[in-house]
């Protein structure tokens, strides 16, 4: 057994071992750091083919964002754990008969008899200057350069639709908005008013002469 | 020397895994979205190691383009979820039931 | 004008009439719709004795050509066109004579009517549905083809349809018309399978080509059930005659014709004794060269036609309706005809049509002018002592019913004993038979046209003719009567001599020498009319005919009281005969009610149960059933779907490996 043989083994227990975790456990926060284990593990097991740009990519694309923007929203949404009771185990039986046949039926398929070494045997190593990078950057960029693009567009309209999805305008008597187009447009006239008015004299108040009264 | 069975039987495993989570999961619509991001990720294994093996970069340039969509379809679930949840105070999948017959 | 635009105005010009007085009648008013009608009419005559005179004194070769052709479909055209022979031509100027007699007497016969208001275009109606059975009728006999023949035969038995119902406020007569319509589809029913035969066998619809494809099937069977062999040729014109005895009334599809009467008077003069009802003698006259091939078939005509000639003058005797006694004798005189055909007599036959033709309008006129006198009122009883008021029509029915019974001179007797000496040398089987029941035939149909008219002109006035006003009618009626008088006396002279010797129609029909019994007569009986006419008083049909006279006269003049006690003697043999025979009862027990079974049958066991609950109620439930079982998996619960989703793709692949 190769050194890389262990590694492999390993990755690939602890991959398994996350991914039953993941699906069993209750708690959603857990479920996704169990997952976000198994991706690590399975970037391991990519590289070990071989696939290092990749399994790079996996790891900061999926453990970096995706899986963050899953915790972000697990925990936004203030799930009641305790008010999910499980009740899986009725069906527990039959998916796990399902599933077992299936992968009995899968290993004929794609078992050592096969794909075994024998049927197809590992490629040469590749020498240590060889970069995967470049490898799969040239026909990316050339031959694939238009599903390169298309695939650009996709993701702008993930995110125009995760956006417009979740948008939500409150009346404006709860929030208030700015609304720059009015805001530049707006002229002196519409702010305050010039009132021309006539200047107010005070008449002259005349003073009672008490005394002339007094007088007569 | 890890034959390429051994990657395609890993990621057939890990596809058992996340199919099973799908259906016997009921509880959580959020567990189901990650299951769907393992399967994806077992499908990328086959990919990638029969790239390994038959010599063929195609098959990694593939997985890129499969973890783009995945991205983007993580996203909008996510915001698909959120919406369930704003109208429906819960992302209990035995809720959301008003496709039955 | 050449031929062809002349048959063409012939054919049409009643056409247009009926046209302008039926869609503009309003527009033109009643009296501008009697003029076009009439005119059309008038012309149309006018010209058919042109053609007449062509094609019989000028010596015209005989005229057959297609004016437009409408369709072909798989080798068999669909054409209208002429053949214009001396067959068709005679019937042509009959029919447009007859024709214009009755458009002229209409005028006056249908001035005032108890059923619609002076405003209303009953009038014009009437003129258009006239005009358009000339035009019909026409077609019919100009045709040289099946598919014409048949356009023609269904048009005729339309008009007939609309104005047997003229008087469509009447209940009888919507009866009448409905009867007459159906018993009439039963006969077309035949008349149909009949073509359908000559289209199958000959592939072709033109009467030419017809003819000279029927020697090569004269041996040709034809199975309907399986294991039974039928000369195709015999089945054909056994089926075309069915269709004959519909349109021309032989029993037992006779039932309508007496009930037709409850149209006007005009209409039973042209269509109902004159022309329609001889569509189906003229159609085997003209089909002759088929029907020659088949003794089968014309043993069958002549037992059915003398069948008919018989019983149906036994029940002229005891109609009390003016207008049934005219119309039995009408059926009695078409089973003289049909009987004739059958010992291939059929220039007789037409000669018979002919003269018939005549003498029936001219009968059914002077009864029609009897009726407008005594204030639309039919029964005989009523009537009596009429001669001196209404001496024009007195005179008329006076020589309708002497040509009727064959009286010597007239035209009738010679078209009548000519049949009568033709069947005499026949010897197609049933020929004795059916000889016997023509000539008391010529006995019952004196007595009861001799009856009629003693009650009618003779006799006590009775209380209604006492107390009422009976003047002669207007001009309008009685001119037609007198023109009808001529032909009706005179029309036998000049035409005997060809009749018989075969000259007349040598060019329109086919008679094999061993059947023709008339060259037999011409040979051994005829020696010149006149010879004729004098030998006929010692024969027996001309002593039977007197000796009915003489009855009638004794019974009804001499002594009245002696009916009422025969009556009371065999009441059951009156009964027998005021009931038809019975026909109607069996045709109401035995089909209508059959009917309403068996649509009653379809109603509930078909209809209900079988498609609207078996198939439509079960259908939907079903549906319904199953939806709702299917409904019970559409949980709404993603893991459901995703469970199904799976368990397939588990299914699937398992069915890949194995």
């Amino acid at each position: 057994m190769t050194f890389l043989e262990v590694i492999f083994y390993l990755l690939a227990s602890i991959a398994i071992i996350s991914g039953l975790m993941m699906i069993s456990i209750k708690n959603p926060v857990q479920a996704a750091l169990w997952l976000v284990l198994g991706f690590i593990a399975t970037a391991g097991i990519w590289i070990t083919a071989q696939a290092e740009f990749l399994g790079l990519v996996l790891i900061l694309v999926y453990v970096g964002a995706l899986m963050v923007l899953f915790l972000f929203v697990v925990m936004m949404l203030d799930v009641n754990i305790t008010q999910i009771k499980e009740r899986f185990t009725a069906y527990l039986p039959l998916g796990i008969l399902t599933s077992i046949a299936i992968f009995a039926i899968m290993y004929m398929v794609i078992g050592p008899d096969r794909y075994g070494v024998d049927q197809m045997p590992v490629p040469k190593s590749m020498p240590a200057d060889f970069s995967n990078t470049k490898l799969l950057a040239i026909p990316l960029y050339t031959e694939h350069a238009y599903a390169f693009v298309l695939a650009a567009v996709l993701l702008l309209v993930g995110i125009v639709a995760a956006i417009t999805l979740t948008l939500r305008r409150r009346a404006p008597s709860v929030v208030l908005y700015q609304d720059i187009d009015k805001q530049v447009k707006v002229q002196r006239n519409d702010r305050f008013k010039i009132i021309k008015m006539d200047a107010v004299v005070e008449e002259d108040v005349k003073p009672i002469d008490e005394d002339e009264e007094g007088k007569k | 020397m890890i034959a390429l069975s051994d990657y395609l039987l890993f990621g057939s495993i890990l596809f058992m895994i996340s199919m099973a989570g799908i259906f016997l999961n009921r509880k959580n619509v959020i567990i189901l979205l990650m299951s769907i991001e393992l399967l994806l990720l077992a499908v990328n294994t086959n990919l990638i190691a029969f790239s390994y093996y038959l010599n063929d970069v195609t098959g990694q340039i593939f997985v890129f383009f499969i973890l783009t969509v995945a991205a983007a379809e993580a996203a909008i679930g996510l915001a698909i979820i959120v919406l369930v949840f704003r109208n429906r105070k819960s992302i209990n999948v035995d809720d959301l039931d008003s496709l039955k017959g | 004008m050449d031929l062809h635009t002349l048959l063409l105005a012939i054919l049409l010009l009643p056409l247009f009439g009926s046209i302008a007085a039926g869609l503009f009648g309003r527009q033109l008013g009643r009296k501008w719709s009697h003029r076009v009608a009439t005119f059309g009419v008038g012309i149309a005559t006018i010209l058919s004795a042109y053609n007449f005179w062509l094609f019989n004194f000028a010596g015209h070769e005989v005229y057959n050509a297609s004016v437009y052709t409408w369709l072909v479909s798989d080798g068999i055209k669909f054409e209208i066109g002429f053949l214009i022979d001396s067959l068709s031509s005679t019937m042509m100027l009959v029919v447009t004579f007859v024709s214009t007699m009755v458009h002229i007497y209409t005028i006056g016969y249908m001035d005032h009517d108890e059923d619609y208001g002076h405003d209303d275009p009953y009038y014009q109606r009437f003129f258009s549905y006239i005009s358009l059975f000339t035009f019909s009728m026409l077609s019919l006999v100009m045709a040289n083809n099946f598919l014409q023949l048949f356009f023609g035969w269904e048009a005729v038995g339309l008009v007939s349809y609309l104005l047997i119902g003229f008087y469509m406020k009447r209940e009888s007569a919507i009866q009448a018309n409905l009867k007459a319509f159906l018993v009439n589809r039963v006969g077309d029913f035949g008349f149909l399978l009949g073509i359908a035969i000559v289209v199958m066998y000959f592939n072709t619809l033109d009467y030419a080509e017809f003819f000279a494809g029927l020697d090569a099937h004269k041996d040709t069977t034809i199975s309907f059930f399986p294991g039974t062999e039928w000369s195709m040729i015999t089945a054909m014109c056994l089926l075309l005659f069915v269709g004959a005895m519909g349109k021309s009334a032989q029993m037992p599809l006779h039932v309508w014709l007496p009930e037709s009467m409850e149209g006007p008077t005009p209409i039973s003069a042209l269509i109902h004794a004159a022309t329609m009802v001889t569509a189906g003698i003229f159609m085997v006259a003209r089909l002759s060269p088929a029907y020659e091939m088949s003794e089968a078939a014309l043993s069958t005509i002549m037992i059915i036609g003398a069948t008919t000639a018989f019983m149906m003058g036994m029940l002229g005797i005891v109609q009390e309706d003016i207008k049934r006694v005219v119309a039995y004798s009408t059926l009695s005189q078409l089973g003289y005809m049909t009987a004739a055909l059958g010992a291939s007599a059929y220039a007789v036959s037409m000669f018979h049509v002919f003269t018939h033709a005549f003498f029936k309008a001219l009968l059914f006129l002077a009864a029609g002018s009897v009726i407008v006198a005594m204030h639309h009122h039919q029964d005989i009883r009523k009537m009596g002592g009429l001669y001196k008021y209404m001496p024009i029509t007195y005179g008329s029915m006076l020589i309708g019913s002497l040509a009727l019974i064959g009286f010597p001179g007239f035209s009738g007797f010679f078209s009548k004993d000519s049949i009568l000496l033709g069947l005499e040398r026949s010897d197609v089987f049933g020929s004795g038979y059916a000889l016997s029941l023509l000539l008391i035939g010529v006995f019952v149909s004196a007595f009861y046209s001799f009856r009629m008219f003693f009650i009618v002109f003779h006799g006590k006035e009775s209380e209604y003719v006492k107390t009422h006003e009976i003047k002669e009618s207007p001009w309008v009626i009685t001119l037609p009567l007198v023109l009808l008088v001529i032909p009706s006396v005179l029309l036998g002279l000049p035409l005997v001599e060809g009749i018989l010797s075969g000259s007349y129609f040598a060019d329109a029909i086919t008679i094999h020498p061993e059947n023709d019994v008339l060259m037999k007569v011409y040979t051994e009986y005829y020696h010149g009319v006149w010879a004729m006419i004098t030998h006929s008083f010692v024969s027996l049909p001309v002593i039977l005919a007197l000796s009915g006279v003489f009855l009638a006269w004794f019974l009804y003049i001499a002594k009245p009281e002696l009916p009422a006690k025969i009556k009371n003697l065999c009441p059951r043999g009156n009964w027998v005969l005021k009931n038809s025979y019975g026909f109607d009862r069996f045709n109401e027990i035995v089909f209508t009610a059959g009917t309403k079974k068996l649509g009653t049958f379809f109603t509930n066991v078909i209809d209900i149960k079988t498609i609207d609950i078996g198939m439509v109620k079960n259908t939907f439930m079903a549906v319904a059933n199953s939806a709702g079982a299917m409904r019970l998996a559409q949980t709404g619960y993603l893991y459901h779907y995703a469970f199904v989703m799976i368990f397939s793709l588990l299914a699937m692949l398992a069915w890949v490996m194995w």
